[in-house]
């Protein structure tokens, strides 16, 4: 089970700026351990809802860091909005967290 | 006309070389701390610091009872707010001066029942380790709640100063296969391995150098470590032997650091390169 997900939502003027930080390993597949390569295991699609609306979906690849950071400015949004950050990876995991706009 | 121009050229290959490198030393130097601001708004420490949380109110071990319910890290029963600031402190209970990781494995094993030994099994995390030990992120979410107060080590407690002179005086010793001791790198201002300037642990402004920044988590490898784990590996590098997980070696020189940092804010934990 992956781990929870650290979102950060504050209001910067009329632009709504999320800062998440992911749990994950991202192996990118070229590592070795013992002479054994390490399966790659890294978040694949992220999406992004703020207030019940779709307003990011990416694809994300092995040149990710472990434990990434990500930020979005968001237009359109407000304190109070919900929003909903989901990544799955190559492995068929996911996760979704959920905060609300400060 | 010829032996003036030679003379320049050897001036200027005199002079100017360490001129210039002393530059890049401090412009580069400035470009880590921007990096290193930047970083610390979003610091993967936090991920820690969320898993420690869970693990320090959950129920567990032998006892089945949780640390937030038993352990008293010097402020009272589950008090975690500005403990890690005030550590090391002498604990009456446990007859010892104890820093926060090796007090924190203390309430593991007396108040949890959990095996010491399994703990000192991996106490820190590895290269390849995608996860951190229970005690590491533990010592995060501990670390967390002092961020922004000063270090306050009660060095007017006896027990307290005899660490601190103890780690004073370790810091002192000379051994190993290369004649070492802390102090032939940390005891005088301006030395540095590589490209790492190392802080004069003897000073206050040193000292807090050095403590500042702890436990951390180091973009290489994308690892969380300890304090406890920086003092064991400087034994490594000296080529000393280790010592023994939670020895009381590392709280005399934790006690040592600390204290010569007392009354300077603590930034929580950090973020290594």
């Amino acid at each position: 089970m992956a781990d929870r997900m650290k979102i950060r939502a504050t209001m910067a003027g009329d632009v709504a700026e999320i800062k998440v930080l992911m749990a994950h390993p991202m192996e990118n597949g070229q590592r070795k351990d013992a002479g054994q390569t390490i399966p790659p295991h890294f978040i694949q699609n992220i999406s992004v809802e703020v207030g019940g609306k779709m307003v990011i979906q990416g694809q994300t690849g092995t040149s990710v860091s472990r434990n990434p950071v990500f930020g979005f400015k968001v237009k359109d949004a407000k304190a109070g909005d919900k929003v909903v950050i989901t990544w799955r990876d190559n492995k068929g995991d996911s996760r979704t967290d959920t905060t609300t706009i400060a | 006309m010829k032996n003036t121009i030679s003379i320049g050229i050897a001036l200027m290959l005199g002079v100017l070389p360490p001129l210039t490198f002393a530059q890049e030393k401090d412009a580069t130097e400035a470009e880590f701390e921007k990096f290193r601001t930047e970083m610390e708004d979003s610091n993967p420490a936090e991920l820690f610091e969320m898993k420690g949380e869970d693990i320090w109110n959950e129920k567990r071990g032998p006892k089945n009872v949780s640390l937030a319910e038993s352990c008293d890290l010097g402020k009272g029963v589950g008090v975690v707010k500005g403990a890690y600031a005030a550590m090391p402190r002498y604990f009456a209970d446990a007859g010892a001066v104890m820093d926060a990781e090796r007090r924190i494995v203390w309430c593991m094993v007396e108040k949890q029942g959990f095996n010491f030994d399994d703990i000192a099994k991996k106490p820190f995390q590895g290269r390849n380790d995608t996860s951190a030990p229970d005690i590491t992120n533990l010592v995060t979410y501990v670390a967390m709640h002092s961020k922004g107060m000063p270090f306050a080590v009660p060095l007017d407690d006896p027990k307290v100063k005899d660490a601190y002179l103890t780690g004073k005086e370790i810091t002192k010793y000379r051994a190993g296969p290369y004649d070492f001791s802390c102090n032939t790198c940390h005891g005088v201002d301006g030395k540095r391995i590589r490209m790492q300037n190392l802080p004069n642990i003897s000073t206050a402004a040193g000292a807090i150098k050095g403590v500042q920044g702890w436990p951390g988590y180091r973009m290489t490898g994308g690892i969380m470590l300890t304090h406890q784990w920086r003092i064991n590996d400087c034994f490594r590098q000296q080529r000393f032997p280790e010592p023994r997980y939670a020895s009381e070696v590392i709280t005399d020189i934790l006690t040592y650091m600390t204290g010569n940092a007392n009354g300077q804010i603590y930034n929580g934990p950090g973020i290594k390169r």
